[in-house]
């Protein structure tokens, strides 16, 4: 904050407006100052292209089929998608995400490769080859529109930071057997970008990712049953929710 | 009191968009009119809410932008007050109140009064209420720290001010350094070297019919602390870069342990990291906080909250009480992308259950 002076952020703020709560006009701005700003020529790039050009590059990716594939272009533009880093010989999260993934894909009833798509992306490409990634696909039970996918090392590196699947400490990030366990859900048009735990329980996942898919067409949303743990299990069922 | 968006996974984005305000309540004492009641500053005129947001803008665009991508939190490169950049206000000398929020989405602040003409001023100042709640008696400081969805009503005395330190101008500045959506390093800055949130610029010296905080009102008494029914531990923590409770991942379809209405429970809310800090805000009921790693807490933490600064390897103690309400209730980190990372879990209320689940 300190590299900015207020005299460049009148340009900034002069495209902004944020009014918050009420409050908000009895604090004066200092609007004299916005005459003297010189012209920054700030470009006007719509808020989904801003996403694409920092987040998603268009790197060049192989699936497990051995299918030569561009990130957004061919896997993302246009699409639900459900993206998560593994690789097929981790010991620690892979195996329990990667079956959670599995019963999900089953759980969403035919929408995968549909109108939902799931990528997984290995971090170690020097050792998981599109022979390998088939290998393990058929292993865990892969079905149409789930993609393991490797390629150039320093581009999955690139894509994991994209992605934001990384560690603020560096020693940290280069841990890769205690790479982060979260699945992002994206509905690139919408753009809609979150995220749950892939270890999460599978019924929470698959409604996380129909809701993210449906929501923003006004489908009605997934119901989720509630499970009650404990003593109250009972409670619940008779009293319900009441206020 | 204060409203957002609550939408899940989609929180931050949300009230970072502006979907959060403000809601002011009065009653008999706290009336809005300094010639009633506990005589506090009139409102609107001397009752101010000032909420504070940082925001990120776009280089390219000029545009305040937003990182959905990022797991750690977001801090901004620009400070906005009531959503305008670095405001000042006018003000007279005399009393005034100021009810402020921290907005996030993630940043933290220690907010000292800083006077421009002379930065080795320690400028006192009055913390009155905490979360909405007034404290018992004001408590004089010279700054404050607020974590993200935490409110503190303070009373500066411009006149006062004025006369001892001789200022013109104060600047309501920040000076806890924080340079990513973990947590603040902690370090303060010297003062003039942090960022303003608000400049005040004194005026003529007008009449004054609010208390002086110097006579140590007295406002609400706080109830007689309860007896626990049964005291629960709730870890937060990270496990593979998936936020978790008690070892367990957010799931909006469990309810994870319930509490007997008309009961009272003690929660320790504890961290066992040194890298990341979590304002944990409990739906539902008000707690008070019994103490912070045993050692009892800072005065203007005596007072019933619903939001609390976890800091690093703490373990904090907090007691409520469950009576009005059944039905189901989360508890989860407001620094809202930790919020939308599903940093949560749910719980209930209801009458004649008895679960004693001490790690839910």
């Amino acid at each position: 904050m300190a590299t900015m002076t207020r005299r460049k952020w009148m340009a900034a703020a002069g495209v902004t407006s944020v009014a918050v709560g009420f409050g908000g006009g009895l604090l004066a701005d200092d609007a004299k100052v916005a005459d003297s700003v010189p012209d920054r020529h700030f470009q006007d790039i719509p808020p989904r292209e801003l996403i694409r050009m920092g987040h998603l590059p268009n790197v060049e990716l192989i699936t497990h089929t051995g299918k030569k594939v561009h990130f957004y272009d061919d896997l993302v533009k246009d699409k639900m998608v459900v993206i998560n880093f593994m690789y097929t010989h981790c010991e620690k999260v892979c195996p329990p995400i990667m079956m959670n993934l599995a019963r999900v894909q089953k759980m969403l009833n035919g929408r995968v490769g549909k109108d939902i798509f799931f990528y997984s992306i290995t971090l170690k490409p020097e050792e998981d080859s599109p022979e390998v990634l088939k290998k393990y696909a058929r292993e865990i039970g892969v079905g149409k529109g789930w993609y393991l996918l490797t390629g150039k090392t320093d581009q999955i590196e690139f894509l994991r930071k994209k992605l934001g699947f990384t560690y603020a400490d560096p020693a940290e990030d280069a841990d890769k057997s205690n790479h982060i366990g979260m699945l992002r859900l994206g509905n690139e048009p919408f753009m809609r970008w979150s995220a749950c735990q892939g270890q999460a329980r599978t019924e929470w996942i698959a409604t996380m990712i129909s809701n993210e898919a449906d929501l923003p067409y006004g489908r009605p949303v997934r119901p989720t049953p509630v499970k009650v743990f404990g003593p109250g299990a009972a409670a619940a069922t008779l009293g319900g929710g009441a206020k | 009191m204060w409203y957002h968006d609550h939408r899940i996974d989609h929180t931050a984005e949300n009230t970072y968009k502006g979907l959060e305000g403000f809601l002011n309540l009065f009653n008999q004492f706290d009336t809005g009119d300094e010639s009633t009641g506990f005589h506090l500053p009139s409102f609107p005129q001397f009752d101010i809410n000032i909420i504070l947001n940082d925001k990120l803008i776009d280089p390219g665009t000029g545009k305040v932008c937003f990182d959905t991508f990022g797991f750690d939190g977001l801090v901004g490169d620009v400070q906005l007050a009531n959503g305008k950049v670095q405001p000042f206000l006018n003000v007279n000398q005399r009393r005034y109140r100021f009810r402020v929020l921290d907005g996030g989405p993630s940043r933290f602040y220690e907010l000292f009064l800083t006077n421009p003409a002379n930065l080795n001023q320690q400028i006192p100042f009055w913390v009155i209420a905490n979360d909405g709640n007034l404290l018992v008696h004001p408590v004089q400081v010279t700054s404050f720290r607020i974590g993200v969805a935490e409110r503190y009503d303070v009373i500066i005395d411009f006149k006062q001010i004025a006369q001892t330190f001789g200022a013109t101008t104060l600047n309501f500045e920040n000076r806890l350094e924080q340079v990513n959506g973990r947590a603040p390093t902690g370090k303060i800055l010297p003062a003039g070297q942090g960022t303003t949130c608000v400049q005040f610029k004194l005026g003529a010296v007008v009449a004054d019919g609010s208390v002086d905080p110097a006579t140590n009102p007295t406002f609400y008494q706080l109830p007689a602390l309860p007896t626990p029914r049964i005291t629960r531990s709730f870890r937060f923590e990270r496990d593979n870069g998936q936020w978790a409770i008690n070892q367990q991942f957010a799931d909006c379809g469990v309810i994870r342990f319930t509490v007997e209405q008309n009961t009272a429970e003690n929660w320790h809310i504890v961290n066992n990291s040194g890298g990341w800090q979590h304002p944990i805000h409990i739906h539902l009921e008000e707690f008070r906080i019994l103490n912070r790693n045993g050692a009892p807490p800072p005065a203007v933490e005596v007072s019933r909250k619903d939001v609390i600064r976890l800091q690093f390897n703490e373990d904090d103690l907090i007691t409520m009480r469950f009576r009005d309400f059944r039905g189901d209730y989360p508890t989860h980190c407001h620094n809202t992308i930790h919020e939308d990372h599903a940093m949560l879990l749910l719980w209930q209320v209801q009458p004649g259950v008895i679960d004693n689940n001490q790690n839910p």
